[in-house]
């Protein structure tokens, strides 16, 4: 066995109780999974990060404006420090997939914890058909398939811009770029990598809520 | 496709080894360009009995490859290698393109060096000149500041008037942008690329490249000659997937030359052995015995260390030395070291540091090679192909793992490389003595014998 992320030579502990019980498999070294930032009690509950308390900055900006209520919250799991920042450009962007596994297990306790017991859809977040060629598949559904559901394809996209190549101003002035294909009206709860600003989710929710879906969440791996 | 677009690519695909993402074509003009044999398509991942190669990096580790659910491929499980994915990702589903091989041109007198070798370098040039000719291997074994690049010179002439593709790969990317210049100089009217991670240029359809050893997983059956500078260096000799690489980019009967100062066990076992064919220089190119380290013990240096501070006794002799005429380069063993070396001296010197990850590195060896900083702090990256004219060389924790035999001699020999001044002081700062040391310097003082036998 070797880690995950760096290759390092995994030993697995041998004592009574993995000799008598079945042991997960482990997949990252210890040093590796320490440099995760765990975010297990949110500062915002807006936004779901780590800083803060009771509501940041960047959320009141949202009640304020025309977005306000758009998203009930945000849950994240992690928050985004520079070794998230290479995991996800070595996932996303170099296109290794199997970095999802690193942190399957976390994902998963935080998703059974957090929406426990709620009835709610998983919605994708949908790539665009160039950027799907290019990386070979998509984050949002690959998370949601980690969780062992299957997406729900709400949106289609419009252009094929990457928002991480845009600044916060660019993102939030810029038009909507997805179009609603399908409406529920059941909760949904949107799946993606990272949360930066929140504004590809707002942009999703608003078109959930105006089709007749009473609440949406978004769920990030990142934030 | 336009005619001329084809024979526009042909020059540009020669002997690239690429996938579908890196080729600046339309998969219609891929296919077109396939189907005139300009391209050949070649599996990127060959599974034989369950044991999975990949094609562009050798890799065959297991754990170095991964599955996953390919949206193109519609393949759940389609195969793709973890090894290269810095690169781009090959995947099992598609795939690689080698480009057909052109003819180039051949150069009646290319050389404009005006400079003269000495008798015994001369000697070693003929030698690559035959090797080249003859298209075998050689290992050229010279001592820092031998004049490696000035004795290619002649090889290369003979590689460039018979029409030969020839690549110069070095583990470093400061060592290929040290070349560049000198080569240009010295082949001015032949077209000359320098490839690295993030170099200008990114096409690497010259007749003659200067690369890292990283730039050949690109290549395939490309270059006639093929010259490996410092095959001692990090992370060629010990990255299986390099050497693969360097292997794959030599056309068959390629003629193959690795220039070292330090070889390994390895190289040496094949020197003995006769089944390597060697070239040995043990005199640098001005005549002058190489500067023999001193190793010094200072027991309170672990103390000082932790708390990232240097000795009193060090900083008295940097006092001293930085009176003398001379620069100074500290190599230290890590990078917050560095750092914590930079600050503490920073009031008293004109000092600043260097290392891998420092995005202004290139900028900072310029800066101490136009001697506006007064001393260099850096880690092991600037332990070879860099020169200096005038500098001191300290060690600092000269025991540290990352500082072995080879790392120790290259690092020795950035002093005294200059006619105007051939010595240098080098020290080697230590709370306990390592084999390395005590070997580098027993590797110092033979090869000087060696070098007063010869005169």
């Amino acid at each position: 066995m070797r880690c995950l992320i760096c290759f390092e030579q995994l030993l697995p502990k041998v004592d009574w109780t993995s000799f008598l019980t079945v042991q997960k498999p482990i997949k990252l070294c210890v040093s590796c999974m320490e440099k995760f930032d765990v975010i297990d009690e949110p500062g915002c509950k807006g936004c779901g990060r780590k800083e803060g308390n009771g509501l940041c900055f960047d959320c009141e900006r949202w009640n304020l404006s025309e977005y306000s209520g758009v998203l009930e919250e945000n849950v994240s799991v992690f928050g985004y420090n520079d070794f998230a920042k290479e995991l996800v450009a070595r996932w996303k962007y170099r296109g290794d997939f199997t970095l999802v596994h690193a942190f399957a297990e976390a994902v998963q306790t935080k998703y059974k914890n957090h929406f426990h017991g709620m009835d709610a859809e998983l919605g994708a977040i949908p790539l665009s058909v160039e950027r799907l060629l290019e990386r070979g598949f998509n984050q949002s559904e690959a998370v949601i398939a980690m969780l062992g559901a299957s997406p729900h394809h709400f949106f289609k996209r419009k252009g094929n811009e990457k928002q991480s190549k845009r600044g916060r101003v660019e993102r939030i002035m810029g038009e909507n770029p997805f179009v609603l294909m399908d409406s529920v009206e059941c909760p949904v709860v949107l799946v993606d990598d990272i949360y930066t600003t929140g504004m590809t989710v707002r942009h999703l929710a608003r078109l959930l809520k105006a089709n007749g879906c009473p609440r949406v969440h978004s769920f990030t791996v990142f934030r | 496709m336009l005619q001329e677009k084809i024979s526009f690519s042909r020059e540009q695909l020669a002997g690239k080894l690429l996938t579908m993402q890196e080729l600046p074509f339309s998969p219609e003009d891929v296919n077109e360009l396939v189907r005139q044999s300009i391209l050949n398509k070649i599996p990127s991942i060959v599974t034989t009995k369950g044991k999975s190669v990949c094609q562009r990096c050798g890799n065959d580790r297991s754990y170095l490859f991964a599955v996953f659910p390919h949206s193109t491929c519609k393949n759940n499980t389609c195969l793709y290698c973890r090894n290269c994915i810095m690169m781009g990702r090959v995947t099992q589903c598609e795939p690689l393109y080698e480009g057909a091989a052109v003819i180039w041109p051949q150069h009646a007198d290319p050389c404009k060096w005006d400079g003269q070798l000495t008798v015994s370098q001369e000697a070693s040039a003929q030698r690559i000149v035959s090797a080249i000719e003859q298209k075998s291997e050689l290992l050229v074994w010279a001592v820092c500041g031998a004049g490696k690049t000035e004795m290619l010179f002649p090889g290369i002439t003979a590689a460039l008037q018979r029409g030969l593709r020839i690549v110069l790969a070095t583990p470093r990317t400061d060592v290929v942008r040290e070349l560049l210049p000198r080569f240009q100089q010295a082949f001015p009217q032949v077209r000359i690329q320098a490839l690295y991670g993030d170099s200008e240029e990114k096409q690497g359809d010259a007749q003659l490249l200067i690369s890292t050893t990283h730039q050949l997983f690109r290549y395939s059956r490309a270059f006639d000659v093929v010259i490996i500078d410092e095959i001692d260096a990090f992370p060629y000799h010990n990255d299986d997937s390099l050497q693969f690489a360097a292997g794959r980019a030599a056309k068959t009967d390629a003629a193959r030359l690795y220039l070292t100062a330090t070889p390994r066990k390895k190289e040496k076992a094949k020197i003995r052995k006769r089944t390597l064919p060697a070239v040995f220089i043990p005199q640098r190119f001005h005549g002058h015995p190489l500067p023999v380290p001193r190793l010094k013990l200072i027991l309170t240096l672990k103390r000082h260390l932790s708390k990232g501070r240097l000795p009193q006794s060090i900083i008295k002799t940097i006092q001293i030395q930085q009176k003398g005429s001379r620069q100074l380069l500290l190599f230290v063993s890590t990078i917050t070291y560095a750092g914590a070396v930079k600050a503490f001296l920073e009031n008293d010197f004109n000092v600043a540091s260097v290392h891998a990850e420092d995005p202004e590195r290139g900028e900072k060896v310029q800066r101490f090679r136009d001697r506006t900083i007064d001393i260099l702090v850096t880690t092991t990256i600037l332990e070879r192909g860099v020169t200096f004219p005038s500098v001191d060389v300290f060690v600092i924790d000269a025991g540290h793992h990352v500082f072995d035999e080879a790392a120790l001699v290259q690092i020795a020999g950035r002093a005294g490389r200059s006619p105007v001044d051939p010595d240098g002081d080098v020290i080697f700062y230590h709370f306990g003595k390592t084999n390395a040391m005590l070997d580098a310097q027993e590797a110092i003082i033979y090869m000087n014998k060696k070098a007063r036998k010869e005169l």
